[in-house]
């Protein structure tokens, strides 16, 4: 009872998480245009290469998170995938230019360079924020038979993020911010948002200890 | 009475005929429709719409050397710092007025022409007698690849034109701070930039701004009449008013027969040196921040 009690409150906290996780995923797409372009030029397989990479690594995102969720899944470890998340988006900032210099210089065509690059750049940082979606779930569900209802929840808030993510970023961010300073930011909030997600378990863990030992007694 | 119908009938279908424009040519490209259209002597390149602001490129189909675009006439202005470009740079090739009257200028220039468009390029080739050789090459690219490429093979320019906005679109990483440093470092020691741009507001600052961070002071040349402007750069010192009339003389002659009148266009040339429009504090553009197309629209 007790238990089910704490799922309950802190699911608004899952569903804000995973909206700012689609948010990130989008706001990053949307840059990766912008980031790309000096070294690999605004021509269309630009975007053929970012949307590729993206695509790629949420669907292995959703294949590991899933997985992950199978083993002890807890708001604290769900915490760590948004910090981990949080420290993996970082190189976009502080190494995008030198990454993409030496791929520029071994590879000629544009097209293969924008793909090398993205997925140098994208990879790892996506596929961490295509875990959260899978493992949300397993966060979430508690009954079978509303599942679907709530998976469905799920996707529509996080990619409702992604839509807001998309529009704020490309109408407002860019016009607001360098693109550094929006990378830095995604990564500050997803790293904080990790956090507190860690903090609320580790309260509730003591709580419900001492309940439990109130109980015993 | 019925002479007089036959008279108007007859004026009317020929007015018609000869005002109707006639497309003679579309395509629909990775990057824009492409209209080719005749209207009487006139034959434009146009994209996306059919409007007389989206033209691209135009000749007069009885005297294709004479130049019908006030800006291409005001990109001559170059030749004023420079008047012996021996390497030239195109960065958007358009109909390929520039390639052509250049070659006629200069036949033994190199001229390297650099369009992101294949299909433009065909239809220079076909419907605008765009002119290659072994000295005049046209390479299909994104004008900020070929500048870094360029680069790393250490190549020189002495005159190289950006002429890559279109009117509608402008390609943000080919407006920022590192781009034009880029493209500096292509220049010969005598070289000289000069970019064909349509910057109007907020954007016109910022431009502005940019170009002063990697060249210094700067001249733009511009008519008045339209948001089109050419800006004017060089690694050199800008010459004085008394060597830019000596060149004009020189020139004069020389450029008459493409239909520029190169003391009116010299009479465009203000200096940011005596007039600076826009704010010194005005940020400048650069690959982390270069939200031209949003700027252009404030």
């Amino acid at each position: 009872m007790q238990n089910n009690q704490n799922v309950k409150s802190h699911n608004p906290l899952i569903y804000l998480l995973a909206f700012y996780s689609g948010f990130c995923i989008m706001g990053i797409e949307l840059l990766g245009g912008r980031i790309l372009a000096p070294f690999f030029g605004s021509s269309v397989h630009i975007w053929g290469s970012i949307i590729t990479v993206f695509m790629l690594s949420l669907s292995f995102g959703y294949l590991i998170g899933g997985k992950l969720s199978t083993k002890n899944a807890s708001l604290s470890r769900y915490g760590l995938i948004f910090i981990l998340a949080g420290v993996m988006v970082l190189p976009i900032a502080l190494w995008s230019s030198h990454i993409m210099e030496s791929i520029f210089l071994v590879i000629e065509d544009s097209r293969y360079g924008s793909l090398v690059a993205s997925m140098a750049l994208f990879f790892i940082p996506t596929v961490i924020l295509g875990m959260i979606s899978p493992y949300s779930v397993r966060l979430l569900v508690t009954d079978k038979e509303k599942s679907g209802q709530i998976a469905g929840k799920l996707y529509f808030v996080s990619t409702l993020g992604s839509a807001i993510g998309t529009i704020v970023t490309s109408f407002y961010f860019v016009l607001l911010f360098e693109v550094n300073q929006i990378i830095y930011t995604f990564s500050v909030i997803l790293t904080l948002l990790g956090l507190s997600a860690v903090m609320i378990y580790k309260y509730q863990q003591k709580n419900s200890t001492s309940m439990a030992g109130a109980v015993h007694e | 009475m019925s002479n007089i119908i036959k008279v108007i009938l007859l004026a009317f279908t020929l007015f018609t005929a000869f005002t109707q424009a006639k497309v003679i040519h579309q395509e629909r490209s990775l990057y824009r429709n492409i209209l080719v259209e005749d209207n009487q002597n006139r034959r434009c390149l146009k994209f996306n719409v059919k409007t007389s602001a989206n033209n691209q490129s135009c000749l007069y189909k009885d005297d294709p050397q004479r130049l019908v675009f006030n800006y291409t006439k005001l990109l001559f202005s170059s030749l004023l710092l420079n008047n012996d470009p021996k390497r030239i740079l195109i960065i958007g090739l358009g109909g390929g007025t520039m390639s052509n009257t250049l070659h006629t200028l200069y036949p033994q220039a190199v001229i390297q022409n650099v369009e992101i468009d294949p299909a433009v390029i065909k239809v220079a080739r076909k419907y605008f007698d765009f002119f290659e050789n072994e000295l005049i090459t046209s390479k299909v690219q994104d004008g900020r690849i070929f500048v870094k490429r360029a680069a790393l093979k250490k190549q020189k320019y002495d005159w190289i034109i950006l002429d890559a906005f279109n009117g509608e679109y402008i390609p943000e990483h080919l407006l920022t701070v590192e781009f034009l440093q880029e493209t500096k470092a292509l220049l010969s020691e005598n070289g000289i930039l000069s970019a064909n741009t349509f910057s109007s507001s907020e954007l016109y600052k910022h431009e502005s701004a940019t170009y002063k961070a990697v060249f210094g002071h700067f001249l733009n040349i511009s008519n008045g009449k339209n948001t089109n402007r050419i800006i004017l750069t060089s690694k050199q010192t800008l010459p004085s008013d008394d060597i830019i009339e000596n060149r004009a003389k020189e020139l004069s002659s020389k450029l008459k027969p493409f239909g520029i009148d190169i003391f009116e266009v010299a009479s465009y040339i203000t200096s940011t040196k005596d007039t600076q429009d826009w704010p010194e504090d005005t940020k400048v553009l650069t690959d982390q921040y270069s939200p031209a197309n949003l700027l252009n629209e404030k």
